[in-house]
């Protein structure tokens, strides 16, 4: 038996190191500077048939920061998300009003190509959806419908948007294999891969992490932050300290007269939390609400 | 303590009693049709009424008529089944009107789909006794069938998929064929696999439309015997018909088993070539 052990080559654990990622150095935190309003959105109210969910809801989305929506759960987050990537026709009996405009671009405006549109404006889901292919098929099938054809191509995205979400070194001899077999933090990596293949210029996380355990919760929240300056993110959570630790800018969001969501206050995630306007928004984040 | 025993002890014996009717009737047609089961059986031409002879012609009649069914009907229901499901609102009038009638035409005896296939196919189109006609008809009566199991396994389909290729800006028929009919695949086959059974062991609705001859088809206008109608001819109407009628109801008992496990080869296949599954 040699008396050499021969040191391990590769970290034990393959996630908790940061040089698989390309997307740049974490950067510095809030607040942006110069913040560039990427879509504006004016009195936005939504009914789900007579029942209303959002009433009156007006603010600024800014270019490269990372926008948290904060609130009690039915308040309207994950509606006033939809609305931002037009998923709400999807929805039967759904009315929106009121202006939202992307890239000063009417993004309510009947004729506008929702398929584009939701290239640019990608969405997360609170429970990761891998399709039912193999990893690589799920990165590859909305590219393809997309018209990227060449294989050499594909190859290319995939290995890029891998490893800007760090699992191409847990996934690369496996591509083939199925994206139900990782598990639920490789998941919702993989889900964000797909996401940025399309090169989105936004992308809307419905609660990212939630389903998650705290490790994998971690490796995800890092990610977001990593994607902060190239992308535009807005994120809605229930984790407030989630909120403090990523986002640039918060918007608190309160249920009205037991009635409809509203925004109560917005503004940088900084003044949201040490200084808030509202005596609403400093009882939630005290924790004495909510 | 007693009462779980007499419980348990009831649940056995239902168990038994389901699986021994089951063994017996397969016994039965072993035990009096593989003896008389040979190569010569299968593709000679049937003489004497059936008595003696094989059931060459027959089998080709039947393939045929399934092959008429499955072809017509397979395309249809998928088609109806998507719109359903997939560009139909649940609650709509038009969805329930549909499915109520799929399930009146369900329960209708397949004596009168055999009237109405009579009526229409062979006397109002013009087709006669023909293996186009009773194929056709088979079809009518497997469609309900088909329809209600493909439309069940669309909408068993996580709606997550929906969402999720709809904000990856996926159109929703590209979602349609790359996510939600391939995650279907067993279900449609399974009712695939119920329409062919179904099919196969029809008598009644053949024997007014593709007719009683025994001789060789020589295309789909041609009038042909299925195995399901010699068999009731050879046990019924023919004195000394008994042996070969077990013989032939064995051959259509492996025909069935042959189409139900090339069926779910190709799902199989088919599905291991493009999802692949835990």
């Amino acid at each position: 038996m040699s008396l050499f052990i021969k040191p391990k080559n590769e970290p034990v654990d393959k996630t908790l190191t940061a040089e698989a990622y390309t997307l740049g150095p974490l950067q510095a935190g809030p607040p942006c500077c110069n913040p560039e309003p990427l879509i504006r959105v004016d009195n936005l109210s939504l009914h789900y048939g007579k029942k209303p969910a959002l009433e009156n809801v007006s603010l600024d989305i800014y270019k490269g920061c990372i926008t948290a929506l904060i609130g009690p759960s039915g308040c309207g987050k994950t509606s006033f998300l939809s609305v931002l990537n037009r998923m709400t026709d999807m929805i039967p009996d759904c009315r929106v009003s009121g202006n939202v405009h992307f890239d000063s671009k009417d993004l309510r405006h009947p004729a506008l190509d929702v398929q584009r549109l939701r290239r640019d404006i990608g969405m997360i889901f609170q429970k990761p959806v891998p399709f039912p292919l193999s990893i690589r098929r799920n990165i590859e099938l909305p590219l393809r419908e997309h018209g990227m054809s060449k294989q050499a191509e594909l190859n290319d995205v995939v290995q890029h948007v891998l490893l800007d979400v760090g699992l191409w070194d847990e996934v690369k001899d496996r591509l083939e294999s199925s994206a139900l077999a990782l598990s639920g933090g490789q998941q919702q990596r993989l889900c964000i891969a797909r996401a940025l293949a399309l090169q989105p210029k936004v992308l809307l996380m419905d609660e990212p992490c939630s389903a998650l355990d705290p490790i994998s919760s971690g490796v995800v929240e890092d990610l977001i932050q990593r994607l902060r300056g190239k992308y535009t993110v807005v994120i809605v959570t229930h984790n407030l300290a989630q909120a403090r630790r990523i986002a640039n800018y918060a918007g608190f969001f309160w249920i009205k007269d037991q009635r409809a969501g509203c925004l109560i206050e917005f503004g940088q995630c900084k003044q949201i939390f040490e200084a808030p306007a509202h005596e609403l928004t400093a009882a939630y984040v005290n924790g004495s609400r909510g | 303590m007693t009462k779980n025993t007499l419980a348990t002890g009831l649940i056995w014996l239902a168990a038994i009693l389901v699986s021994g009717v089951f063994f017996w009737l397969l016994s039965d047609i072993l035990i009096h049709g593989l003896p008389h089961l040979s190569w010569s059986f299968l593709v000679e031409a049937p003489r004497n009424a059936g008595r003696s002879g094989g059931i060459g012609s027959i089998i080709v009649s039947t393939v045929l008529i399934l092959a008429v069914a499955m072809v017509t009907a397979a395309p249809l229901s998928l088609a109806t089944a998507v719109l359903l499901s997939e560009f139909t609102r649940y609650d709509s009038v038009f969805g329930r009107l549909v499915r109520s009638s799929l399930d009146v035409l369900a329960g209708v005896p397949s004596i009168v789909f055999g009237l109405f296939g009579n009526a229409f196919f062979c006397i109002y189109l013009d087709l006669g006794f023909s293996i186009l006609s009773g194929g056709l008809t088979l079809a009518c009566m497997v469609l309900p069938i088909l329809i209600r199991t493909a439309e069940e396994g669309l909408q068993a389909t996580p709606n997550d998929y929906r969402l999720a290729a709809a904000a990856l800006g996926m159109s929703r028929s590209a979602a349609l064929v790359h996510l939600l009919l391939t995650t279907a695949t067993p279900a449609l086959v399974a009712g695939l696999m119920l329409g062919i059974g179904r099919a196969v062991a029809e008598t009644a609705a053949l024997i007014f439309t593709s007719g009683y001859v025994d001789r060789m088809p020589d295309s789909l206008f041609d009038s042909g015997r299925a195995l399901s109608v010699h068999i009731y001819d050879l046990s019924m109407n023919v004195a000394g018909g008994d042996t070969n009628a077990y013989s032939s109801a064995l051959v259509l008992i492996i025909l069935l088993l042959i189409i139900n496990s090339i069926a779910m080869n190709l799902a199989k296949q088919w599905l291991h070539r493009s999802v692949v599954t835990v």
